[in-house]
């Protein structure tokens, strides 16, 4: 008989992402807005819709629709906090390395975004928190199309 | 713990695999709909085959291409007893359910054109739908769809108003994946075969649960999968009435499917070996057998009874939670239970579940015309075999309790 040790729960839905997760901020149609992008994820079922608003190469202002898991809506949540007045260069480099991160389980995420770094634990759960991400960079290049997680990590 | 007479004890022995510790509590395998567990008998069988029998089938001059081909066509002749087909001709073996509605698809449905219809429910998985659309794009036909009401159940009489002139084949599911609905088929295959229409029963999710007499049931096909009956993956067969399958032609090209090749010109092969092209999973289908024997031997009727206790202990169980929406209250239900929980996403529930060693299905189980016709992103399900206890049930609420206070 073979007993795996369990990853602590707690470390997976910290409470900052169990606090994020019920009272998500920037969650709101954004009207007027200049870009945005859908994403899903047809395992699960999460599906989230990112506006954003450009001024002068910064992301002036972030917002999202979503229906999905706590993991997913925490993380959008907390990634529009984090984003919100950054230079589109340095959100671009922010979700590579919150991509690597995860899926690597390595490295330090920056403020309240490091409350998601249980989730690297979970390969199950990683597609959840990087969704918000992948929409947000499909929403700054004006993607037409709807993003997936499966066309987007084909090795999660 | 035991049903009328099978000893769920005793039998968890021929089930190694559930007799482990995940993430530090014992496994509570409540995902049968997905996929069974295999008994220890399944995988001798298996490890038997290729230590002592293997070769290829239907070619050889030697034993043990003989003792192969006895092997693989004697499985067919078990599953034909099993489902009490009149004929071995009838056995198709397939990759799996999937493979088996798609061989209809391709092969039966060469005689379907523009303005033909062919009618399935919403409640069917996604494999009983695709091949139909992708169907509908070849010949331009067009797929019809029986509603369901609020518990689940088929709208029997507008199912019966839907069965048109035009219509060439109802396909539906015996029992639904996402709901756990057991369908009248009976009736519906009275009622399609009495206008002259064939009809496709989808039996992946009854199979293991009750005995089925494709006789008794009068259907044209009957499909299923060997992975949820406790046999290998990669195995199913699709039952055929040999008179409609005698007019199917080939789907598949390759070796075994033919009689002689030319570049003249080719003859098939007569039934059931015309519509099997290429060496099939000779070890998947011993395995199968073995499967089937297994289930015969503890018997259907007794499986059936003690998945009853388990539907009706867990449905008790769960509807004692607050906060619980059960998702399909049919009141003909297999052993399966979908449901929310309040404020909890069913894919949060899956990791606190399996973080206390109880595995569930959360998502849109393949059928997301059924999440749309409720409403609903997905479900979490969970889902009976006979080899299952109250005790896990048991687990299964006390994990859901702590999701609860996890998320209040």
């Amino acid at each position: 008989m073979m007993s795996v040790p369990a990853p602590d729960l707690q470390n997976l839905y910290r409470h900052i992402v169990l606090e994020h997760s019920r009272h998500p901020r920037n969650q709101r149609r954004m009207e007027p807005h200049d870009r945005e992008a859908e994403g899903h994820n047809p395992l699960c079922g999460d599906k989230i819709r990112v506006y954003t608003q450009l001024r002068d190469g910064n992301l002036a202002d972030i917002a999202f629709e979503a229906s999905g898991c706590a993991i997913c809506i925490a993380s959008a949540s907390l990634m529009s906090e984090t984003t919100k007045g950054q230079t589109d260069a340095a959100v671009r480099s922010l979700a590579g390395h919150f991509q690597h991160a995860l899926t690597s389980g390595t490295g330090e995420l920056p403020g309240d975004l490091a409350a998601l770094m249980g989730v690297s634990q979970y390969p199950s759960r990683i597609r959840c928190a990087t969704l918000p991400w992948k929409t947000l960079l499909a929403a700054l290049d004006a993607s037409a199309d709807t993003v997936t997680t499966e066309q987007m990590s084909p090795s999660r | 713990m035991t049903a009328a007479s099978i000893d769920v004890a005793a039998l968890r022995r021929d089930f190694p695999i559930l007799a482990q510790q995940v993430n530090g509590h014992p496994l509570a395998y409540l995902d049968n709909a997905a996929s069974s567990q295999r008994p220890l008998q399944v995988l001798d069988a298996v490890r038997h085959y290729y230590t002592h029998d293997h070769a290829n089938i239907h070619r050889g001059v030697h034993t043990l291409s003989h003792r192969a081909t006895d092997l693989y066509e004697g499985a067919r002749e078990t599953v034909r007893a099993f489902i009490n087909a009149a004929s071995v001709r009838e056995i198709i073996f397939t990759r799996g359910t999937t493979e088996a509605i798609n061989l209809v698809a391709f092969s039966f449905g060469q005689r379907l054109g523009p303005g033909d219809e062919i009618l399935v429910t919403t409640m069917e998985h996604h494999s009983n739908i695709v091949p139909w659309q992708l169907l509908c794009e070849r010949s331009g036909a067009v797929l019809r769809v029986a509603p369901i009401n609020d518990a689940g159940e088929l709208l029997f009489d507008e199912f019966v108003q839907l069965l048109g002139p035009r219509t060439r084949l109802v396909s539906v599911a015996h029992i639904s994946n996402a709901l756990g609905t057991v369908n009248p088929v009976k009736a519906m295959v009275a009622a399609a075969r009495g206008r002259g229409i064939p009809v496709l029963l989808d039996g992946a999710q009854a199979i293991a649960h009750e005995a089925v007499d494709v006789r008794e049931l009068d259907c044209d096909f009957y499909a299923f999968s060997g992975h949820k009956m406790c046999g290998p993956t990669g195995t199913g067969v699709l039952y055929g009435r040999e008179a409609i399958l005698r007019d199917m032609p080939p789907w598949q090209g390759g070796g075994d499917m033919i009689l002689t090749v030319s570049f003249s010109g080719t003859t098939y092969n007569e039934l059931p070996y015309r519509l099997e092209a290429g060496t099939p999973n000779i070890a998947g289908v011993v395995g199968l057998a073995a499967a089937i024997r297994y289930l015969t031997t503890l018997g259907m009727a007794n499986i059936a009874a003690w998945e009853a206790q388990l539907l009706s202990y867990a449905t008790a169980a769960l509807v004692a939670i607050p906060g619980m929406k059960i998702v399909g209250t049919a009141r003909h239900k297999a052993a399966l239970v979908s449901f929310n929980v309040d404020g909890i996403h069913p894919h949060d529930l899956g990791t606190v579940l399996d973080q206390q060693g109880v595995a569930i299905r959360a998502g849109h189980h393949c059928a997301m015309p059924v999440m749309e016709r409720f409403g609903l992103d997905g479900t979490a399900r969970a889902s009976f075999a006979f080899y299952n206890t109250t005790g896990e049930i048991d687990q299964l609420v006390a994990a859901l309790r702590v999701a609860q206070r996890m998320f209040a």
